[in-house]
């Protein structure tokens, strides 16, 4: 590096691999217990409750949509009240120019448009997606968290972190595994 | 042909590996594919060369080269666009409604059905836009400033088409990508050659499974299928406006929203099993697209035709209630005239051919399904053509009296979105997964946790 002085590289946290997602559920609970408050989890499928167990909560992707659709109503409204009312009214059968009823449908179809794009820019970014690469890739055989293993994370920013220590905890739990994420230099 | 039935979704003893082995490796593997999907393709592709012959000398030509005439304007361009719209509706059906209701045995069939559910959307798209007769004009449809100071009329169902066709195309792939960010994850992973490992990285963009990600994502997919299962609903209801809101004879009726959805589902299904029978048997899967699958799809084929039929019973009904002259000249005109054929042969083939599926030994026999379903097709496609050309043939005034003929370029057209679709539909089936793995392991997951709690507690 420049600087000529190497700082100390951050590992990204210590990462333990599980046959089964009960296993996983399971030592989720007592890392939690145990007083770990960074904890993540990568399976292959989503495991219903696991986010509670990490006390993991973020609404932000529905009050995304929510949002989002209420701003294609209005969209689509705006757009109908102000050409088909104002600049550029077309005598139809005599009907008057700002028949809401007529104006329903597309009002309905922008109201989901908007939300579905919404919702999956939400979902993207929120993630930190696109992230082709991540220190937890680089954990031996963390290809199968996305086939047949449940992995647990400990990450090196929690408050109670000690890389020997959290290693002998998830060793205690019958880990098929356990293995500290480096940063790629 | 026959084949055993037990209640189980997911038949053999599966673990999660073998799932990524049935499922994944049909992308990976290039020896899991044989001549057949060769010859398929190939002949499918072959048929598509019909698309840009018969587009291109409608370019040139124009209108004229079909049938359309006056009053006829709707000749097979709007036939083929219901028809390939509807069979769209089975593939949102399965994958959003089923989803809301927790049907779990959507998970294996769902991926297949929003595939084709996009690509019928495709084929679909394409008529309305060639029917204007100066495609290279259609951005006209959308609302934009121009400098002829011109903006659509808003209170007529042709532009609601527009908004809803188009938003229905764009939430579908958006529903279809967003079920297939895991799975790629999972071709990543399992992928050997670095390019091909890279391609899907780049695709998946990145995913890595964690628990917050599914978090963000559950929540999405959720809201995708609340949003997706009026949106499909609106979507017919909508096409059948473009009929209902006029005052043609026939197509003035306020059954036709829940008639028209409810064909576009029967249709949907009978395009599913069509499909979803030769491939399940090219590629092994079998053991997840299980004889109970085909059972429910036909079961509900079964339900969608009784609503259709009737439908059709309530549309004789009506003429004669109605008194109206205008009405009782059609209902003589599709008894009794010239096209009463196609009327008899669609009642034929949605009314009475599937009835067979009443019994359980004809929804458990392969063959019969697949045919049924074919018979259904034409049924459906025989559907648009007895509301359209035979109501514009003949209503209020001698001066509409006047046949409708399809011509060569009609069918050049239609066969070559059908070779569209075929070609889309295998290619799909070769290079990305064609069953969601990731909900069939959560699936699995379940089923296992379910028997060893009954064994745990001696029931068994």
């Amino acid at each position: 590096m420049s600087h000529g002085v190497m700082e100390p590289v951050k590992n990204y946290g210590v990462v333990a691999e599980f046959e089964t997602s009960d296993a996983l559920i399971a030592a989720a609970k007592k890392a939690k217990e145990a007083g770990y408050a960074r904890l993540d989890a990568y399976t292959p499928f989503p495991i219903h409750g696991l986010s509670d167990i990490i006390e993991f909560r973020d609404y932000r992707v529905r009050w995304a949509m929510f949002f989002g659709g209420v701003i294609g109503a209005m969209t689509g409204i705006t757009l109908e009240v102000y050409t088909g009312g104002f600049d550029y009214p077309i005598n139809a059968g005599g009907k008057p120019f700002l028949s809401w009823p007529a104006f329903l449908p597309v009002m309905y179809e922008c109201t989901i448009l908007f939300s579905a794009l919404t919702g999956l820019l939400a979902m993207i970014t929120m993630n930190g997606l696109p992230m082709p690469y991540h220190p937890v890739f680089n954990v031996p055989n963390f290809e199968r968290a996305s086939q047949d293993r449940f992995f647990l994370a400990v990450e090196s920013h929690d408050p109670n972190y000690d890389e020997e220590k959290v290693i002998e905890f998830f060793k205690k739990l019958k880990a098929t595994s356990v293995s500290v994420a480096w940063e790629d230099q | 042909m026959t084949e055993p039935m037990n209640n189980k979704l997911i038949m053999g003893s599966q673990t999660l590996e073998t799932i990524d082995e049935m499922v994944t490796d049909v992308v990976l593997d290039s020896k899991r594919h044989t001549k057949t999907w060769f010859m398929i393709v190939l002949a499918a592709f072959g048929v598509l060369q019909l698309l840009p012959i018969g587009v291109g000398w409608l370019l040139y030509q124009g209108i004229g080269i079909w049938g359309n005439n006056q009053p006829a304007a709707w000749g097979f361009d709007i036939i083929n666009f219901v028809w390939w719209i509807g069979i769209g509706h089975a593939g949102t059906l399965i994958s959003a409604i089923l989803l809301l209701l927790q049907q779990q045995w959507r998970n294996s069939i769902n991926r297949f059905a929003e595939a084709m559910t996009i690509f019928a959307v495709m084929c679909a798209g394409l008529y309305p836009a060639l029917h204007t007769g100066r495609p290279w004009n259609d951005f006209w449809l959308f609302p934009y400033p121009n400098i002829m100071g011109v903006w659509p009329q808003w209170r007529s169902p042709l532009i609601w088409d527009v908004f809803a066709v188009s938003t229905y195309f764009t939430v579908s792939a958006v529903f279809w990508y967003v079920g297939l960010i895991p799975d790629l994850a999972t071709l990543r992973d399992r992928a050997k050659p670095m390019w091909v490992k890279k391609l899907f990285a780049f695709l998946c963009l990145g995913w890595r499974g964690s628990v917050k990600h599914w978090e963000r994502y559950q929540q999405l997919y959720l809201i995708l299928a609340g949003l997706s299962t009026p949106l499909v609903l609106s979507v017919h209801t909508i096409v059948s406006y473009d009929f209902a809101v006029s005052i043609v004879p026939g197509w003035n009726v306020t059954v036709f929203p829940p008639y028209f959805v409810a064909g576009a589902v029967f249709a949907g299904f009978a395009m599913v099993l069509l499909l979803a029978i030769p491939v399940r048997a090219m590629y092994g899967l079998k053991d997840l697209i299980t004889a109970k699958h085909l059972d429910w799809m036909a079961k509900i084929m079964l339900a969608t035709g009784m609503i259709v039929f009737y439908g059709y019973m309530l549309e004789l009904f009506y003429a004669w209630y109605s008194g109206e002259t205008g009405e009782m000249t059609l209902l003589n005109w599709r008894l009794f005239g010239p096209y009463r054929y196609a009327y008899y042969a669609l009642i034929f083939c949605n009314g009475i051919a599937p009835q067979i599926m009443w019994w359980n030994k004809a929804r458990r026999n392969i063959g019969a399904l697949w045919i049924v379903s074919l018979i259904v097709s034409v049924g459906m496609w025989l559907e648009r053509f007895v509301i359209i050309p035979m109501s514009l043939t003949r209503n209020y005034l001698p001066s509409a009296d006047k046949m409708y003929y399809p011509k060569l370029f009609d069918f050049v057209v239609f066969g070559g979105s059908i070779g569209m679709f075929i070609t889309l539909m295998f290619l799909f089936v070769r290079f990305l997964p064609a069953i969601n793995i990731f909900e069939v392991k959560e699936q699995l997951d379940h089923m296992k946790k379910h028997d060893s709690e009954h064994e745990l507690a001696g029931v068994h």
